[in-house]
């Protein structure tokens, strides 16, 4: 754990004690058997809202505190935990960066309040197809109208603004468009992880230059590294809180008349485990802190958090049910839960192919 | 210890920089004095310079000042560190007696006992071996065998250790011995004995990678002082695990070429393997694990950095070194490997006009490398530790 200021302490507190008592993982399941159409529970955002958690990155003249990136992914830490689904992600971390970056006076003025608030959900409508390739736009701006089709939205059936990425004139700019705009149809998406998602179409939206981000490529390649570094965040409380289950178990489960936690065969796997959750936190706060402090090797350092918290994430949920055995297969347990996280979030923003390779790509190899 | 603001740090820093412009032989730049060649014979620089940096207590700097160490804090210590890297001084004051033997006694040894053997390790004058391992006891370190018997003053010691490194050259031996065959764990002492006496005969170790610090040593009747037992008679043990922890700190970073210095794994490639159109390593497949490799060797400095930052005022070793020894070992065996198969057969020469030094050191210190994972508490022993004291998993080898 980074050594935090006294602020970063409390939050984390703070955010650790809300999770336990209001969020824990019946919670979600609860959410889930609902079947509610958003994919997280209002009630629960609006005490996050209420709680400043969606301004943790906003400026404080947009109603935010401002406290930075390290300090919004303790919080995510904390409610990844217990697999806590709401727009804190998508929202308050990824559009709002996009609009903090690139937003123009009066785009922030419309935008950033209300998501600082919780009562707006703005998302980046970026993917195109099964795979995060940021760079292949098909979405195109053309005599003033937007067409295209999104893909895996976060957040998408809840949001009320999103941050599209389309061309225009050949180049990549990011477009906010209102989720009322004509021509814009949504459909809810049902995934394993039961968050909320949707795909969206975008048939002949009006946009003008007011609705534009400035910035281009270079915005969207700032505003993804910043949600991969804060999905990094939230997967590594996932990771930490999966493990911890699975390490209780082996310390109760009796089989052959010991605690299964005492066969060498399972103790060197949980080591394994711990050191590479050790090896993850290591990077997922080198990459939230080098943006807080915009250093300059910001983008491979986020590759490096996503590709290696992906990978952790990964081994922990996949041994999480293997260790459980029988009772992990069952719907009744969580394992289930923190499986399907896992790979629903090492697929967003990036999987750990496109980050090694991009990782590379800056390096020169 | 003084407590140095910034000023009066930079103001030390200073000092230092003079004191060493003034000191350091040029000749000894970039010279290690841990190479094979500077412990046989040491050159005349080499020893003006041990004796300087001795005289100073600056090779022992957080030592305290009555054993001849610096009395420093770490922040001081951090600069005259800075300092001689400056320069490309090597410090000439380490070895055994520096990483693991002289801190252990400092926390566990009596006054007379500190008296006599910290002072000459803080000038370089004594070189230290560690007699642990024995041809029976590895893993299982705690069932060794060889034997001190009481008698009077002295105890005489008979039986052999093995994989005891720098033997050959070392003063004095610190030493792990059965004291009772009663017990286990509870039944072993930590002696200290001079090298320089009859009944002690080493004998070097060729390895797969070639020759080798490594030693046998084989004790007949060989002598060590009631004096200089460290801790209670039988309870070597817990002092024992203790160096240990200082062992497996200082061997986290072990490796270096491949994992520090020399030429960048993925420039190797570029070099051997060629790049395709996109300036990409042309073989996809030993990209893909080469990119694993360089990002997880990151991942594990950026612990490395995040457990210094997190132990800060801290001087004892943190839990996490056990997770460093397993994880930066196998990473850097793995890196290993992989410049083998980067440079193909010519990667392979044993010795010749045929290879280059870099090729020759490649197929060494990948052998050398397997070594990693074995000493220093093996792989499967670390793993069993962390189950244990970080997990709080039962333990049924009593892997310390």
């Amino acid at each position: 754990m980074a050594v935090l200021t006294e602020e970063q302490s409390m939050l984390r507190d703070a955010a650790k004690s809300w999770v336990q008592e209001k969020s824990p993982v019946t919670a979600f399941r609860k959410m889930r058997d609902s079947g509610v159409e958003l994919g997280y529970d209002t009630a629960a955002w609006n005490e996050m809202a209420e709680m400043g958690w969606a301004g943790v990155i906003i400026p404080e003249e947009y109603g935010g505190s401002d406290f930075g990136y390290l300090s919004l992914g303790l919080v995510l830490e904390e409610t990844g935990r217990t697999l806590t689904a709401s727009p804190l992600l998508a929202s308050a971390l990824g559009a709002a960066s996009a609009l903090i970056l690139g937003g123009s006076d009066a785009q922030k003025s419309a935008w950033l309040s209300k998501i600082a608030e919780g009562t707006a959900i703005a998302t980046l409508a970026v993917d195109e197809g099964p795979h995060h390739r940021p760079d292949k736009v098909a979405t195109t701006v053309a005599g003033g109208k937007l067409s295209g089709k999104k893909t895996f939205v976060l957040e998408g059936m809840a949001a009320n603004v999103f941050v599209v990425s389309a061309t225009s004139g050949g180049a990549i700019e990011l477009y906010l468009v209102a989720a009322d705009a004509p021509g814009v149809t949504r459909t809810k998406l049902s995934l394993a992880d039961s968050r909320g998602a949707a795909n969206v179409t975008f048939d002949n939206v009006a946009v003008s230059d007011a609705d534009k981000l400035t910035g281009g490529a270079a915005l969207l390649e700032k505003t993804l590294d910043r949600a991969r570094a804060g999905i990094s965040a939230e997967m590594l409380g996932a990771a930490v809180q999966a493990f911890e289950i699975t390490l209780d178990y082996l310390k109760t489960r009796v089989q052959f008349g010991q605690v299964i936690g005492s066969f060498q065969a399972l103790q060197h796997r949980a080591a394994k485990m711990f050191t590479e959750l050790e090896l993850s936190r290591s990077a997922v706060e080198a990459a939230l802190t080098a943006i807080d402090t915009d250093a300059p090797d910001t983008p491979e350092l986020v590759s490096l958090a996503k590709a290696k918290m992906g990978d952790t994430f990964h081994l922990v949920s996949n041994e999480m049910v293997q260790m459980h055995g029988g009772i992990g297969m069952t719907d009744a347990h969580d394992a289930g839960f923190y499986l399907k996280r896992a790979r629903a979030a090492e697929a967003a923003f990036g999987n750990q192919a496109f980050h090694r390779d991009r990782y590379a790509r800056i390096q020169g190899y | 210890m003084a407590d140095f603001g910034g000023t009066d740090l930079e103001a030390f820093r200073g000092e230092v920089r003079s004191w060493v412009e003034a000191n350091f032989p040029a000749a000894l730049k970039g010279k290690n004095p841990m190479q094979v060649e500077e412990r046989n014979t040491p050159s005349p620089d080499m020893e003006t310079w041990r004796k300087a940096v001795g005289s100073k207590g600056w090779g022992t700097p957080t030592w305290p000042k009555e054993y001849g160490g610096g009395g420093m804090s770490s922040a001081e210590a951090r600069v005259i560190q800075g300092e001689f890297a400056r320069a490309r001084a090597y410090n000439p004051i380490g070895g055994m007696g520096v990483m693991m033997f002289g801190p252990t006694l400092l926390e566990y040894g009596n006054e007379a006992q500190k008296q006599e053997h910290i002072p000459p390790i803080c000038r370089g004058e004594i070189a230290w071996c560690q007699g642990f391992s024995e041809p029976g006891a590895g893993s299982d370190l705690a069932s060794l065998q060889t034997k001190a018997e009481d008698k009077g003053d002295q105890f005489v010691i008979n039986g052999q250790k093995i994989w005891t490194s720098g033997a050959q050259w070392a003063d004095w031996c610190f030493c792990l011995v059965r004291t009772d065959t009663a017990k286990k764990h509870e039944g072993i002492s930590f002696v200290l004995f001079t090298m320089h006496q009859p009944g002690v005969e080493t004998r070097p170790i060729p390895l797969i990678a070639g020759s080798s610090p490594f030693c046998e040593v084989f004790l007949t009747d060989a002598v060590a002082d009631k004096k200089n037992l460290v801790g209670p008679l039988n309870g070597g043990w817990s002092i024992a695990k203790r160096l240990l922890q200082h062992e497996r700190s200082g061997l986290t970073g072990a490796g270096g070429g491949l994992g520090g210095g020399g030429k960048a794994i993925e420039q190797l490639a570029k070099e051997y393997v060629g790049v395709d159109e996109e300036g990409r390593i042309a073989d996809s497949d030993l990209r893909t694990r080469l990119i694993n490799n360089v990002m997880n060797m990151r991942a594990f400095q950026q612990t490395a950095v995040r457990a210094m930052v997190e132990a800060r005022g801290n001087s004892s070793p943190s839990s996490a070194t056990s997770i460093m020894k397993n994880a930066g070992t196998s990473l850097i065996q793995e890196r290993h490997e992989m410049a083998l198969e980067i440079m193909g057969h010519q990667g392979l020469g044993w010795e010749g006009d045929d290879f280059s030094a870099e090729e020759l050191g490649a197929v060494r210190g990948w052998l050398f490398g397997k070594a990693f994972t074995i000493f220093g508490g093996s792989s499967e022993v670390q793993s069993n530790i962390v189950s244990k004291r970080i997990l709080g998993l039962p333990d049924l080898t009593q892997s310390k």
